[in-house]
């Protein structure tokens, strides 16, 4: 039994520090995939199908392998197993064998002494295809007469997955409602678009074993999937994550490059790097799915909701990906954030020959969470009143249950509500600016983790070790993946705070499958509430280990004992103490080599249904958004002024970076109302460059103002919850209900482009 | 044999030569030929800003230069910002006060605020947000970077009004 001694203070935790790998990137000199070269290593580039939907009948490889400076060329042939992140809907080869499903998809790959060599080598595989009928829409994967993109997979034409759910008598409830507004909803897709480009090493070693490193956010999984594709046992495949250069979810699959890099390393003995361009990131995408959503909400004359049906379809593009999850998700999410009486939500994600969607930020939730909240605002105005007060009216309650029966916890909605109207000055601004000015607010859910592995296990969902060096430093082992977002020098706080140890102490060894216990990766927000408790089990661990050793070397009993500025003293004495490592010694000396371990296991507080696991999470997270722009009537641009967020995060382990990730959420948030948008045109991305696929710069980003709002929420480490995606939320849906206030006219879809408010400014 | 041609560089105040084809990037030289990875690729077209170096002091995107265009150039890149193993202000300001999360875009984040800070030592937010509009940044939505470029020019000030050197040669150009 672990003694439990709170320091005086928090020390490390709540403080503004600097992140531990802050000063090799402003050096230049962090490392990330593409920047890695091993003695030897010659350059990959993969053969994509130029046509979306086509049977490959035959490629001949002959001339590439003969061109000088190609050391190997590689086929979906050589490796003819599936792979797909999700293990109910396994969908894809690493390259494709029989069939290409979106212009994109890979065929082939080469590696040469040099990339241009392997570029031209690619335009050397003479590929015979039969072109088959491109599906390119929901619409079109409804048509019966359409081919099917996946034969063997869907019944139903090419539904992808097909959900239903339902809640309590929605059919009496809608007829006891005073109001029902229905709606239909647009929600485009969008890229991830982190600026460092997907990027990988492979390494075959002569002993049989691989090593991969690769911009992945999800160490774990890609190593299952390389095993399982290679037949190798998890032992001779070592995956490890350098510094990401950004993830938003567009790194969490297994990719295709990833394989044809080991293929290639294996067939050449050498250590072979595929780095992807801008354009191949556009097309593997795994990005945000375009959604139509229908929605139908009944209220009572207060606005409470009786009654929710939410029908969404979901175009998935030509691959599963995480895509099982997604459909739950833009459905079970919904009643987290208000209370709802009764709840229904069919879903259905379709099959179509374009890149696969995947998870992008939010995953899911965010679409809609649009839908809703534009509702919300047109119920709002319907029954007369503000739209924050009514927000603030039906706000779901901590500690209860949504009538879907997942469990919330601690909330902190009508406080982010409140926060955010006062420090934006809504009262004086909504319905009261000049025309053409405006000002919206929306508030959404999310959660710190889901509850439930992509596997079915009953292991816990991270882990971590810890070891100690003579000096007093210590060193974390984690599966994790830090893509930006900060979890490595989570980790150190926590380490550093429990050990009463400086950050710099404390070293933290991440995402290696070799050296790291198992963490299931960073997505979904899971990172802070899951790791940050293995750490802070582990860190307390070893603390009982050393103080052990300090309490017989000073003669006070354990629990009188707290350790701060790398000594260990009394509590009540602190002229009495010793200095940390000289403790470490005697416990050493006491114990033996010193380490520890820690684990975190999601609660089980999952509803009596099937399909009640996806969802779940340990903590819902929430957060207001409000947003004021203003639209130039001349240009139909719209130009956001500021942008407010208040967040409820339960705590802030480190107020600096909670913020910078909130306010990154914001910006992405606002793009998707602003533009971005990942469209076809036949089979082809309209925009697949930087050119084209404009994101903000800082001219068209506003000013951000966060708003910390802490509730402590036990179930997280010192309190904490997610502040990495649910931000995100309510941006496009404010920004919708913003530009309804300036200009008076409803879009019921994101984005809003200039040429749509020209051309609703023109038919008013 | 692909025809190469010897390039004459001043690169961080040292100078190098490098043998390319005519149609090589400075950011492929910069990167693969003298192995100063710190320059980033994130577009290949000259949108993103992430391969940002400063050519004769001046904020280029090194993605678009061949060689022909930087023959006998003076190049800055993120490796020659700190200076005698001393970091700039505002590479310290970067550290310390939340614009590095994934870190891609900072090297020429902090190359462009460099020069910014040498044509004006007080810019004003919209100042900042101009000058710095060439760079993409995805995970911080640029609020941190113009907070802690202003934070890094309070710093240069008062280093020059104690007299000190300015931190880097090629700022004294």
């Amino acid at each position: 039994m672990a003694v439990e001694i709170k320091p005086p203070d928090l020390y490390t935790i709540g403080k503004r520090l600097p992140k531990i790998d802050a000063w090799a990137k402003v050096a230049g000199t962090a490392r990330f995939a593409d920047d890695l070269v091993l003695p030897r290593m010659v350059y990959g580039r993969l053969l994509r199908s130029p046509h979306p939907h086509a049977k490959l009948l035959h490629v001949d490889t002959t001339k590439a392998e003969q061109l000088p400076g190609v050391v190997a060329v590689a086929t979906g042939r050589d490796l003819p197993r599936q792979w797909g992140i999700m293990p109910t809907t396994v969908d894809e080869y690493p390259l494709a064998v029989d069939k290409v499903r979106y212009v994109g998809d890979a065929i082939a790959a080469v590696a040469a002494l040099d990339e241009e060599t392997a570029e031209e080598a690619c335009r050397l595989i003479e590929v015979e295809y039969e072109v088959l009928e491109p599906v390119m829409s929901i619409e079109e994967a409804l048509d019966e007469s359409k081919p099917k993109i996946h034969e063997d997979r869907s019944k139903d034409r090419n539904v992808f997955k097909q959900i239903h759910y339902e809640f309590g008598d929605l059919e009496q409830a809608f007829a006891d409602s005073d109001l029902v507004m229905e709606g239909e909803y647009w929600f485009e897709g969008s890229n991830h678009v982190p600026i460092e480009t997907h990027s990988c090493v492979a390494d075959w070693g002569h002993d049989g074993k691989v090593t991969l490193w690769t911009a992945t956010q999800v160490v774990h999984y890609i190593h299952r999937e390389v095993a399982k594709v290679f037949q190798l046992p998890l032992s001779h495949v070592r995956i490890i994550a350098p510094p990401v250069g950004g993830g938003f979810g567009g790194k969490c699959d297994p990719f295709s490059h990833e394989a044809a890099a080991i293929l290639l390393s294996k067939k050449s003995g050498r250590p072979v790097k595929i780095t992807l361009d801008r354009e191949e990131v556009f097309y593997v995408h795994r990005g945000r799915h375009p959604v139509k959503i229908k929605l139908k909400t009944g209220v009572d004359s207060q606005g409470n909701i009786k009654a929710l049906h939410s029908q969404t379809q979901l175009d998935g593009g030509g691959y599963a990906s995480y895509g099982i999850a997604t459909t739950f998700y833009t459905g079970c999410l919904i009643p987290t954030t208000y209370k709802t009486d009764t709840f229904r939500f069919d879903s259905m994600r379709l099959y179509t020959n374009k890149p696969a969607c995947g998870p992008k930020r939010g995953h899911g939730s965010t679409q809609p969470r649009f839908a809703v909240e534009v509702q919300l605002d047109k119920i709002a105005e319907k029954l007369g009143q503000d739209p924050a007060e009514l927000r603030k009216r039906i706000a779901i309650e901590p500690w209860t249950k949504t009538v879907s029966g997942f469990q919330i916890t601690t909330c902190g909605l009508v406080e982010t509500i409140d926060r955010a109207v006062q420090a934006s000055g809504w009262k004086d601004k909504h319905g009261k600016l000049p025309f053409g000015h405006g000002i919206g607010i929306a508030s959404s859910a999310y959660m710190s983790g889901a509850g439930t592995a992509i596997y079915w296990n009953d292991m816990p969902h991270t882990g971590v070790q810890m070891k100690i060096d003579r000096g007093g430093g210590v060193a974390v082992f984690c599966g994790v993946a830090d893509i930006g977002q900060g979890c490595d020098s989570t980790l150190a706080y926590i380490t550093a705070e429990e050990l009463g140890i400086e950050v710099s102490d404390v070293r933290v060894l991440a995402g290696d499958s070799d050296l790291t216990p198992v963490d299931l990766g960073s997505y979904s927000s899971r990172v802070t509430l899951m790791a940050g408790n293995a750490c802070r089990e582990a860190a307390r661990k070893l603390r009982k280990l050393v103080f052990e050793a300090a309490s017989e070397f000073l003669e006070v009993p354990e629990e009188r004992l707290t350790a701060a500025w790398r000594k260990i003293f009394e509590i009540d004495n602190p002229d009495h103490y010793m200095d940390f490592d000289q403790a470490v010694w005697k416990a050493e000396s006491k114990h033996g080599t010193l380490g520890a371990t820690g684990s975190y296991t999601p609660p089980h507080n999952a509803p009596p249904y099937r399909g009640g696991t996806v969802g779940i999470t340990p903590a819902y997270s929430y957060t207001t958004g409000i947003v004021e722009l203003h639209v130039d009537p001349e240009t139909g641009q719209i130009h956001v002024d500021k942008a407010w967020a208040a967040h409820d995060l339960g705590k802030a382990l480190n107020p600096t970076n909670a913020e910078a990730q909130i306010e990154g959420c914001v910006y992405m948030g606002l793009a998707e109302g602003l533009g971005e948008e990942q469209v076809f045109r036949g089979g082809l991305h309209k925009k697949p460059s930087l050119l084209d696929y404009k994101i903000p710069t800082f001219l068209e980003t506003p000013e951000i103002k966060v708003i910390l709002v802490e509730t402590d929420e036990p179930e997280g480490p010192y309190g904490a919850k997610e502040a990495g995606e649910g931000p995100l939320n309510p941006f496009p849906p404010a920004f919708a209900n913003a530009v309804y206030d300036a200009i008076g006219v409803r879009f019921d879809k994101v984005p809003i482009t200039p040429t749509d408010v020209l051309k609703a400014l023109r038919r008013r | 044999m692909v025809e190469r041609t010897l390039i004459e560089l001043r690169v961080n105040g040292e100078p190098r030569t490098v043998a390319a084809p005519e149609h090589r990037s400075l950011l492929e030289i910069l990167r693969e030929d003298l192995n100063l990875t710190g320059t980033k690729h994130g577009c290949e077209l000259g949108e993103c800003g992430a391969c940002t170096v400063l050519v004769d002091g001046k904020p280029m995107l090194s993605c678009l230069l061949l060689p022909g265009q930087v023959q006998g150039k003076e190049i800055e890149t993120i490796e020659g910002m700190a200076v005698d193993g001393k970091l700039h202000p505002l590479q310290k300001a970067f550290a310390e006060f939340g614009p590095v999360q994934c870190g891609y875009c900072i090297p020429g984040m902090l190359l462009t605020a460099k020069r910014l800070l040498e044509v004006n030592p007080s810019p004003s937010s919209k100042d900042i947000r101009e000058a710095l509009a060439g760079n993409l940044c995805r995970c911080t939505g640029y609020q941190k970077i113009v907070d802690a470029v202003q934070m890094a020019a309070r710093e240069l000030k008062l280093e020059a009004s104690k007299g000190q050197p300015a931190p880097s040669p090629v700022a004294s150009r």
